[in-house]
């Protein structure tokens, strides 16, 4: 693959991210990778029904008396968002616009940091509070349900930070249009899991 | 070798070795060292018969013996057989298909050295005499409170080398969904890649929660946790179900590649295209669904009450049917075939009966209330060595004689093959088959010792002579590798005569480009049909010969796996020294270091000419003559 190849939005293929076979072998294993990373999500959501307000005895949390249910709501406005402002990003991917789609991409990675930020605000709070990882089954299922899900946001922001730096006097080529793409696949599915993380975590909690 | 220059000398050949992304490379560093372990894990069952050779025997101590039979059961299942299945997958599977590369080189060598390093984690828990001792299972209400850090070295060991897995899966699906070779339609490929991809697919969705259970433990033991502990609210079941909703598929992973194995073998030898080869591709497609619904059978008599036990016993006896469909399959593909007893033909025999009967023993346990008497008997243990060992065991022995010419170019001695298997056969069910009655007449697996005058002395006499016999077998195949190596006559493309497949058709071993033009598949057993018609070249080729695109070899796979290596023993220390803290970041950092490397140095692998192509080619043939 030649990455010397200059494209113009009339020569640029309607399918950027799978033209190449490398495009394309990445463009199925990310899609099997995130098959498995839903099991994994899975079975941390397993966990967390299974050990939801258990504790030792004496132990005084509960989810009803933990989450708060706007500090949340603003995390997945944001986290909703920035899924939103990433297919804006690949609509300009695949019209060939590499300014926009980086522009979008920055937006994108802002909002995301947002999220990270109240999350960690988040735990701290928890923490303050005495709910801390190592005080009972429940909190050890949530911050690792929640922390996992915290973790891949994280992994995303360096991911797509080292995309947009890396590329950013190359412009777009057949060889990373697949790496924008296959970010933008991963950060949907963040998003798909944060919105069960919203429902059985925060929701069941303070609602059901 | 290939006409590309290359460096001589120890350390340009090691250099290459370390870095090589060839997939026929790293599925002979796969088999060595799947083979390496196999030899440990064998010593490990060894002592484990020795010491239960004789009642009130005295040879290890109780402690050892938890060490011993813990360290055998994790280094057989994840660290002998996969890594040697994956050799012959890696090796083969993509020959085959009639691919040039596997989809990702890169990931594949990571995969490997994953393997290599948590393979090699576990076991230095010998060094450090904390040896994981709670059973392969680890079952957390045991594993929580063993004390040191054997389990440890258990949880973070097994951690690496399922990350390495679970890429090798991955890789082997794109492999088979992208690069197959035109006009090689799924129902026309090979049922070696069938089980590949099955099994493949298996390990995407069973292995994740593995990879979770482990993180739980490691969580409990090193960074206080409270998943497994039920004075803080935890749950040691929970334990049970993630490791069987992984373990219970991981033993159909094992399998069917080893099916695969026997499919490629009886129709080679009996010369005569598979029986039912569509029947074949849907039983393997049925027996990796239903591998998943039946994991609660481990667990029947942990209570969770007689409707779950009734479902998951029925889900597991219907596993049955697709596996008598095979059965029968491979017995038609015999019938009226023209046999030849090569030695994978004699293992591939021997198996038929030999799993039947482990077969046979694993719908007895299915039905939950003979399980109640059986569970923890020497008859369980009876039950899945035959599996196993006349399963996937014989499958790799069958595959070692079959493949070895193509992977190594020069043939095994059929002579002493034939001798490896008599006395691995005999040995074999000598070992267990009387442990099915050890197991009836009360005997409890994972005891240290027995006492005399509970009738179990003769067979338990027996079993250990059956495995010394194993451990001759075995050692008659090293000798035999040994010596066919040493002598090394080299072989032509085909040596057995009869290959059916793609991988047959080129040279042994293959050119590092496979195959200088892609080949045109017209139909199943490409070869033959080749044959048949009596091409002159055995390939019809889909496009002319043109400039091939290669990937760079890189050392940053070993680097990435080294970081995660040290990385794993700064968090078994962390909580007790000052320093363990600091080498887990560290490793961390430098695992990530690597990840960076790789993702901001482009490498976009280079290409072999048509020239070069062309001459090694002609090379080729004036060897052959």
């Amino acid at each position: 693959m030649d990455l010397n190849t200059k494209f113009t939005p009339e020569t640029w293929p309607a399918h950027p991210e799978r033209a190449t076979m490398e495009a394309k072998n990445k463009f199925v294993g990310f899609w099997l990778f995130l098959g498995g990373e839903t099991i994994l999500f899975a079975t941390l959501f397993a966990t967390y029904m299974a050990l939801k307000n258990k504790g030792p005895s004496g132990f005084g949390f509960t989810t009803q008396e933990l989450y708060t249910l706007p500090l949340v709501f603003v995390m997945t406005m944001l986290l909703l968002t920035s899924s939103l402002t990433s297919v804006y990003a690949m609509y300009h991917l695949k019209s060939f616009n590499f300014k926009k789609m980086q522009l979008w991409l920055g937006i994108t990675a802002l909002l995301g940091l947002g999220f990270l930020m109240l999350e960690v605000y988040e735990f701290s709070h928890y923490v303050q509070l005495g709910f801390t990882f190592s005080n009972s089954a429940f909190s050890s299922a949530f911050y690792t349900l929640v922390g996992t899900h915290g973790f891949h946001v994280a992994i995303g922001l360096v991911w797509i930070t080292l995309l947009i730096f890396r590329n950013s006097k190359r412009g777009l080529n057949l060889y990373n249009a697949t790496k924008y793409y296959t970010f933008s696949l991963y950060w949907h599915f963040i998003d798909v899991v944060w919105v069960f993380i919203f429902t059985v975590v925060y929701l069941m909690g303070v609602i059901g | 070798m290939s006409s590309v220059a290359q460096k001589s000398g120890f350390g340009a050949t090691l250099w290459d070795w370390l870095t090589t992304v060839d997939h026929k490379k790293i599925g002979i560093l796969y088999l060595l060292g799947g083979l390496f372990f196999f030899v440990l894990g064998g010593i490990e069952a060894m002592i484990i018969r020795l010491q239960l050779m004789t009642p009130n025997n005295d040879l290890v101590s109780a402690g050892l013996f938890n060490d011993l039979i813990t360290m055998h059961g994790t280094t057989m299942i994840f660290l002998a057989a996969m890594p040697i299945l994956f050799g012959f997958m890696n090796a083969i599977m993509p020959l085959q298909i009639g691919a040039r590369d596997v989809a990702f080189p890169f990931i594949n060598s990571l995969g490997f050295w994953m393997f290599a390093f948590g393979g090699l984690f576990l076991n230095i828990s010998w060094l450090f005499g904390e040896v994981p001792d709670a059973g392969w299972t680890s079952y957390a209400s045991l594993s929580l409170h063993s004390p040191g850090h054997g389990v440890d070295f258990y949880a973070i060991g097994l951690q690496i080398a399922g990350g390495g897995t679970l890429m090798a899966g991955i890789n082997f699906l794109v492999t088979i969904i992208n690069m197959r070779a035109p006009g090689m339609t799924y129902m026309r490929m090979p049922l070696f890649t069938w089980t590949t991809f099955v099994a493949s697919a298996m390990i995407l969705f069973a292995f994740p929660p593995l990879t979770i259970g482990l993180f739980f433990l490691t969580f409990d033991r090193m960074f206080s946790g409270n998943f497994f502990d039920h004075t803080m609210g935890g749950n040691t079941i929970i334990w049970e179900h993630i490791f069987w909703i992984f373990g219970h598929p991981e033993v159909y992973i094992l399998i069917l590649p080893a099916f695969g194995i026997f499919s490629e073998v009886f129709s080679v030898f009996s010369r005569k295209r598979l029986f039912g080869y569509t029947a074949m591709v849907f039983a393997t497609v049925l027996i990796g669904f239903l591998g998943f619904m039946v994991w609660a059978h481990h667990m029947f008599t942990v209570g969770l009450g007689p409707t779950a036990n009734a479902i998951f016993a029925v889900a597991t006896m219907a596993i049955a049917v697709p596996t008598g469909v095979k059965i029968f399959n491979w017995l038609l593909t015999i019938w009226g075939g023209s046999i030849k007893v090569t030695t994978p033909m004699l293992y591939a025999l021997g198996f038929i009966p030999s799993f039947v009967m482990g077969g046979v023993t694993g719908v007895m346990q299915g039905a939950a209330p003979l399980d109640y008497q059986l569970h923890d008997s020497y008859f369980i243990v009876a039950h899945f060595h035959y599996v196993i060992v006349g399963g996937v065991v014989l499958a790799i022995f069958a595959g070692l004689h079959y493949w070895w010419p193509k992977m190594f170019g020069t043939m095994l001695s059929e002579f002493l093959g034939k001798i490896t298997f008599v006395f691995f056969f005999i040995g074999f069910h000598m070992t267990f088959l009387i442990q099915h009655w050890l197991g009836f007449w009360g005997m409890p697996r994972r005891v240290w010792t027995f006492m005399d005058g509970q009738g179990w002395n003769i067979a338990n006499m027996v079993s250990t002579i059956g495995a010394l016999l194993m451990a001759i077998g075995f050692t008659v195949m090293v000798i035999n590798i040994i010596m066919t190596t040493v002598k090394n006559e080299r072989v032509g493309n085909d040596p057995w005569g009869d290959g059916r497949t793609l991988e047959w058709a080129i040279p042994s071993p293959p050119p590092f480009y496979n195959f200088p033009a892609t080949p045109l598949v017209r139909g199943l057993d490409t070869l033959w049909i080749e044959k048949m018609e009596g091409s002159k070249e055995m390939i019809t080729p889909a496009e002319p010969i043109t400039d091939i695109h290669m990937p760079h070899g890189s050392i940053i796979p070993m680097l990435m796996t080294l970081g995660l290596f040290i990385a794993g023993f700064g968090a078994m220390f962390q909580q007790e020294t000052s320093w363990g803290l600091g080498v887990l970041i560290f490793g961390l950092a430098f695992t990530f270091v690597a990840m960076a490397t790789r993702s901001l140095k482009d490498d976009l692998g280079y290409y072999v000419t048509k020239e070069q192509i062309l001459q090694d080619q002609e090379n080729i043939k004036r060897g052959r003559n």
